[in-house]
C-alpha cells in the first residue's frame, strides 16, 4: 500500500475503520462529543440498509429512545446495546480510561468534563470502541491519573462488556482482556510502527509485520460525504462543516 | 393549583439560596431564561445536580458564583470546547465536586421517585468515581453469590427546574418524549417550569397529548418564557444558537471576558 490518497481526511479514515469494527450489530449507541463514531455508526447503517439501529444521544432525529435519558442505560444493563464508543483525556495500556482530571483528584492540574456514562457502560456494552484522535504520550499514558472506568475487572465483578479496540490518528489497536494489553493491528497510511512506539507511553503487543490500515473505498467515501455528512449536521454542525463542508443551515428541522 | 406567574421571577420564588436544585441535560429543554433570572437575583450556595450532564447552564451558574456543590457526570460545551468556568472552579477548588456517572444520577432520582432509600447499579466497581463517593456503598448482593454491587442513596431535590414546550391553565405540562423531566419532577419536592406558550385547552383531555404530560399536581409554578432555552436547543422546536455558544466559549475563557458576557447577556436583559 502506498498510503491513502491525499484527499482522504483523517476523520474519514478513522470513521471508516470504526464502521468496519461495528460489523454485524443490532443497536449502536453514540454518546456526547463523538463526531467520528457518529459518522461511523451512520455509515454502518447506510451500508446495512437501515441495520443496525443507531441512537445518537444528543440527536432528536437519530434516536429511538422514548423513555428519557435513562433508557439507554437500562437497555445497556440488559445487554440490548451492542456497541458504544468512549474516549479519554488519558488512556493507559490496561485499557483504563480517565475522563476526569490530571494530577491529584482533590487538587487537579487539568480538569476534563467528567466520566459521563463510562463508569457503567464500559462494564455492560459488549463492544466498546475507544477512540482518541490525538495519539501522543500525553494521551496514551502508562497509568491513568484517575480511573473513570477500568479496562478489566476482577473475576467476581459483573462484567459483560469492555474495550475491544482503540483507534487513533496513527493506528488501530485491538484489546485482549486476558492479557490486559493492546495489540497493534494496523498502522494508518503514511504512518510507521516506529512513530507509534515513540508516541505511546504504554507497552503493547505487535506482530512481526504490521499491516497498513485499509483506507475507505471510493464507494464508502461517497456514501460518507454525500449521505452521512448531512445527517451529522444536526448534532455536530461544526464538524460537518469543517470536515465535509456541510452548511450550517442544514440542521434545522 | 400551580401558580401561573406573569413574571419568570415570581415563578422562581421556590428556588432559595442553598437549595438542592436539579436541572436537565443540555439538550432536554434547559431553562436558560430562568437561569439568567436566578443569576440576576444573585442566588447563592446552590447544590446543583445536572441530570446527568450540563453545558452552558452549569458553567454560567458556576462562573457567576451561584454554586457551592456540583453533582453531575460531566460539564462541557461539546463542540465548542471545555466549559471554562467549570474547569477553573475545579482546578482552583472554589466549588465542591461530586463526580457521578450518568445512570447513577438517573437511578438515585428513581429511588426518590419510588420513595425507597437507595437503588442498586451495575458498573462502577473498581473505578475512582466510586472511590471518591463516600456516600455510595459497595455491598455483596444479598441475592447473589459473591456479587459485589453498588448502592446509591436516593437523591431528593428541593426543586426541579425545567423548560418545556407548553403548559395548560391547570399547570399540566407537556414534556413529550423528554421523560427525564418527569423523573426530576417526581423526585423533587417542588417543580418550577418555564414553557414556550400556554396551551389553549386541557392537556389531559387529549389522549395523545396526555401520554407526554406531566400532571400539574407535581408543579409549583409555571411561567411563560418564549425561546426560554436559548441559546440551547428545545427538541422539535429550535436548534442551538451555534454562533452564540461559540461567542460564549470565547468570552468565558477569561475572567474578564466572562464578566463582560454576564454584563451583556444576563444583567442587561436581552431579548433572545
Amino acid at each position: 500500500m502506498n498510503g491513502a490518497p491525499p484527499d482522504i481526511r483523517d476523520e474519514e479514515l478513522l470513521s471508516s475503520v470504526i464502521a468496519d469494527l461495528i460489523g454485524d450489530s443490532r443497536h449502536v449507541a453514540v454518546g456526547n462529543a463523538s463526531p467520528i463514531p457518529a459518522t461511523a455508526a451512520l455509515l454502518a447503517r447506510e451500508r446495512g440498509k437501515g441495520k443496525p439501529y443507531v441512537s445518537l444521544l444528543q440527536s432528536r432525529k437519530h434516536n429511538f429512545f422514548t423513555d428519557g435519558a435513562r433508557e439507554l442505560f437500562d437497555c445497556a444493563g440488559q445487554g440490548r446495546i451492542d456497541v458504544f464508543f468512549l474516549s479519554g483525556g488519558q488512556i493507559d495500556g490496561e485499557g483504563n480510561i480517565n475522563l476526569v482530571s490530571i494530577g491529584e483528584y482533590d487538587n487537579p492540574k487539568v480538569r476534563f468534563p467528567g466520566s459521563f456514562g463510562s463508569s457503567y457502560l464500559y462494564y455492560v456494552v459488549p463492544k466498546v470502541i475507544l477512540f482518541r484522535v490525538e495519539h501522543s504520550r500525553r494521551t496514551l499514558v502508562e497509568k491513568v491519573d484517575f480511573i473513570s472506568a477500568p479496562g478489566v475487572s476482577a473475576p467476581n465483578v459483573f462484567r459483560t462488556g469492555g474495550p475491544v479496540a482503540l483507534v487513533t490518528n496513527r493506528c488501530f489497536f485491538s484489546f485482549d482482556p486476558k492479557r490486559k494489553r493492546f495489540r497493534l493491528d494496523s498502522v494508518h497510511p503514511e504512518h510507521t510502527v516506529e512513530e507509534v512506539i515513540e508516541n505511546t507511553a504504554f507497552d503493547f503487543d505487535r506482530p512481526a509485520q504490521v499491516p497498513t490500515t485499509t483506507p475507505p473505498s471510493p464507494a464508502t467515501l461517497k456514501l460518507m460525504r454525500e449521505t452521512v455528512a448531512p445527517q451529522l449536521a444536526e448534532v455536530y454542525p461544526q464538524f460537518a462543516a469543517q470536515v465535509f463542508g456541510v452548511g450550517k443551515t442544514a440542521f434545522t428541522d | 393549583m400551580p401558580v401561573i406567574a406573569s413574571q419568570i421571577e415570581d415563578a422562581l420564588a421556590p428556588i432559595k439560596d442553598g437549595c438542592l436544585l436539579v436541572v436537565p441535560r443540555e439538550v432536554s429543554g434547559v431553562p436558560m431564561a430562568a437561569t439568567r433570572a436566578l443569576i440576576k437575583r444573585g442566588i447563592k450556595r446552590l447544590h446543583l445536580v445536572a441530570l446527568p450532564t450540563s453545558s452552558l447552564q452549569a458553567d454560567l451558574l458556576i462562573g457567576a458564583g451561584c454554586v457551592e456543590t456540583l453533582e453531575t457526570s460531566a460539564v462541557s460545551l461539546g463542540e465548542f470546547g471545555p466549559a471554562p468556568r467549570f474547569s477553573e472552579a475545579i482546578t482552583k477548588g472554589t466549588i465542591r465536586m461530586k463526580d457521578a456517572t450518568c445512570p447513577a444520577l438517573h437511578a438515585a432520582l428513581q429511588a426518590a421517585e419510588k420513595g425507597v432509600p437507595f437503588m442498586p447499579l451495575r458498573g462502577l466497581v473498581g473505578s475512582d468515581v466510586l472511590k471518591f463517593r463516600k456516600d455510595w456503598k459497595l455491598i455483596d448482593s444479598p441475592f447473589g453469590d459473591d456479587d459485589p454491587i453498588v448502592l446509591l442513596p436516593a437523591l431528593k431535590p428541593d426543586v426541579a427546574l425545567i423548560h418545556a414546550p407548553m403548559a395548560d391553565r391547570n399547570g399540566n405540562v407537556w414534556i413529550g418524549r423528554q421523560r427525564e423531566l418527569a423523573t426530576m419532577a417526581h423526585a423533587a419536592i417542588k417543580t418550577v417550569v418555564t414553557v414556550e406558550k400556554l396551551y389553549d385547552g386541557i392537556l389531559l383531555d387529549d389522549p395523545v397529548l396526555a401520554a407526554g404530560t406531566l400532571p400539574g399536581f407535581y408543579v409549583e409554578s409555571v411561567a411563560i418564557a418564549p425561546r426560554g432555552a436559548w441559546p440551547l436547543p428545545l427538541p422539535d422546536h429550535y436548534a442551538a444558537d451555534a454562533d452564540h455558544l461559540a461567542e460564549y466559549a470565547r468570552m468565558a475563557a477569561t475572567t474578564e471576558g466572562f464578566a463582560d458576557y454576564l454584563e451583556r447577556y444576563v444583567y442587561e436583559r436581552r431579548a433572545a
